[in-house]
């Protein structure tokens, strides 16, 4: 069984959020970059399909050389190779693009994204590869389950779950609750010294279509004082709620 | 040319998010002078999205839509997005809607910004402001392609009565071949979810444990809302992970989000921001979370929910 991860490599979730170059891009300065949480997630239920099925994880990242330490990072956790499209991405549909050639050179059984980014949240690449590769997609997955040719996957509804069954290939959109949080892998001394010596292959991007691009940003107007009630005061609090902000 | 919105339904009724979409899609129809069509799966009633602008409805009927699946769904949107010519379609945030949005996507090579909560600051090219950074940034998107998809972020726009007469058309949906089936569906019926919930009340470790939890789930019942939770509560198993809002679990955007025993990590703090009005509840002074709050209450949780929930509870019957 052959598994890829589609990594993106975003700022810690701890990051201040700060632009530069008139509020076109995003500061890197000071900020540390680590795997996409839902991709971490994604990755852990691969390795753990490695460890039990023995299945062989590629991950892959569309990005500059600056991804590569995060790459590394997946290996020592226990991806086997990694794979780095060296394109700065700007649009989710040109990462889908190029993600989709990879999968059309390489026949993956399993293709795990997160569900989304936590930069962007564009929450689109995984579904696009899978409507430009026809594979079966689940997104916001919960459980995944492969034996043989088949698969049971959960998906997280609104106030639900949805139990589906399917056929490989398929490709998920991992959330936490696929692995939970305790269960991520930290590397130790030894992942990390094999993860120097494990293949990570830089290829050229191809064509090169985008659908979007982002103008400029823009953070939000920073809040008023709370105004505080005293705890004896239920009754003034309700009142605010009610007369003053109109929400109960 | 037209421009589409997706309307979805839940136990035989429009959702409240159609009707946002609704509004906000006749602005830009009305704008470009083109019709505004609605499609609907499995839904009966459909009069209601004439009061919002809708002019004529869609409405798919047939076995192979009996539930939701993502890629029936986006074929037969795709089909009446061609037969009309749409220009701009326009979707929910829902998990659903999330989930079938890349596929239409590409069927239409349409381009698509997710997140999306204001009308378009322009309509040539299309250019929308969206959340990024979970919450903790905008961006302003441009999309020039022939055919785009709006996913409008849920309580974004606010919903207006724009009377129309409507046509209503029935159509069956086409059957797609595909491995892929939908073999169970777990819903608690009746509970208000954190997506489509107007209040949202929160709990956090202040809360000490999940025996705690009943004093939550009867202050969120009170105001009819859904209830939430911190990651360290659900990390401890205390909650479904389902309830986890913040960063690396669910985005709020309720009217009013009331947290109890959250300290206001950033990352949770991120998850909660589009909310509009946000209480906190803490006897911790120094926390976080009242920095971002607009109504605080320094005090013991124990004492203040009870006393919370009966005075709403009051002020309701009124």
């Amino acid at each position: 069984m052959k598994i890829l991860v589609c990594i993106s490599n975003v700022p810690d979730t701890t990051s201040k959020i700060n632009f530069v170059d008139e509020n076109t891009l995003f500061d890197t300065n000071g900020v540390q970059f680590i795997i996409n949480p839902n991709d971490e997630f994604g990755l852990t239920r691969a390795i753990w399909m490695k460890q039990q099925q023995s299945a062989e994880v590629t991950v892959v990242t569309v990005g500059d050389n600056s991804c590569e330490s995060t790459l590394r990072k997946c290996l020592a956790i226990g991806a086997d190779n990694a794979i780095r499209i060296d394109l700065k991405p700007t649009d989710g549909f040109q990462v889908a693009k190029q993600l989709a050639r990879i999968c059309q050179e390489t026949i993956y059984d399993i293709i795990i994204a997160g569900r989304e980014s936590i930069d962007y949240n564009g929450a689109m690449v995984p579904g696009m590869l899978a409507a430009l590769l026809d594979y079966n997609f689940v997104t916001n997955c919960v459980a995944l389950d492969v034996e043989g040719e088949n698969a049971q996957a959960s998906r997280e509804i609104d106030g639900g779950i949805e139990i589906i069954s399917c056929q490989l290939p398929l490709i998920i959109g991992a959330q936490k609750g696929l692995v939970e949080e305790k269960d991520l892998i930290i590397p130790n001394m030894r992942g990390i010294m094999q993860a120097r010596q494990k293949p990570l292959k830089v290829i050229e991007p191809t064509e090169d279509e985008i659908k979007s691009s982002i103008l400029k940003f823009e953070k939000p107007i920073p809040k008023g004082e709370v105004k505080l009630v005293p705890a004896d005061d239920i009754d003034q609090l309700i009142d605010l709620l009610h007369n003053e902000a109109n929400v109960i | 040319m037209s421009v589409i919105i997706y309307a979805e339904s839940e136990n035989g009724k429009i959702k409240k998010s159609a009707f946002e979409l609704a509004s906000y899609g006749y602005e830009i129809a009305s704008e470009m002078n083109v019709p505004l069509i609605a499609v609907t799966f499995n839904q009966d009633e459909v009069e209601s999205l004439g009061t919002y602008g809708i002019e004529k409805v869609i409405k798919f009927k047939g076995p192979s839509i009996s539930n939701f699946t993502a890629l029936q769904y986006a074929e037969n949107i795709a089909l009446i997005a061609k037969e009309n010519e749409a220009k701009i379609i326009i979707l929910s945030s829902s998990a659903n809607a999330k989930y079938l949005a890349p596929k239409l996507s590409i069927t239409l090579s349409a381009g698509y910004a997710s997140n999306v909560i204001a009308l378009p600051e322009k309509l040539q090219p299309l250019t929308v402001k969206r959340t990024c950074f979970t919450n903790k940034a905008f961006n302003f998107c441009s999309l020039s392609n022939e055919v785009n998809i709006v996913g409008l972020s849920n309580n974004s726009y606010e919903i207006k009565e724009n009377p129309k007469s409507i046509e209503i058309i029935e159509k069956d949906s086409s059957s797609t071949e595909t491995t892929l089936k939908v073999e169970k569906l777990e819903k608690s019926s009746g509970k208000v979810t954190i997506a489509d919930a107007d209040v949202v009340v929160s709990g956090g470790r202040g809360l000490k444990g999940p025996e705690n939890w009943h004093l939550i789930e009867d202050l969120a019942d009170t105001l009819g809302g859904a209830t939430a939770c911190s990651k360290p509560v659900s990390d401890m198993g205390w909650r479904p992970h389902s309830e986890h809002v913040g960063q690396t679990g669910k985005p709020v955007a309720s009217n009013l989000y009331i947290a109890i025993g959250v300290s206001g990590a950033i990352q949770h703090l991120a998850g909660v921001n589009s909310s509009k009005v946000k209480v906190v509840i803490n006897n911790d002074p120094e926390a976080p979370f009242f920095k971002a709050a607009d109504y605080g209450i320094v005090g013991d949780a124990f004492e203040v929910i009870p006393k919370l929930t009966k005075k709403l509870k009051e002020f309701k019957s009124k």
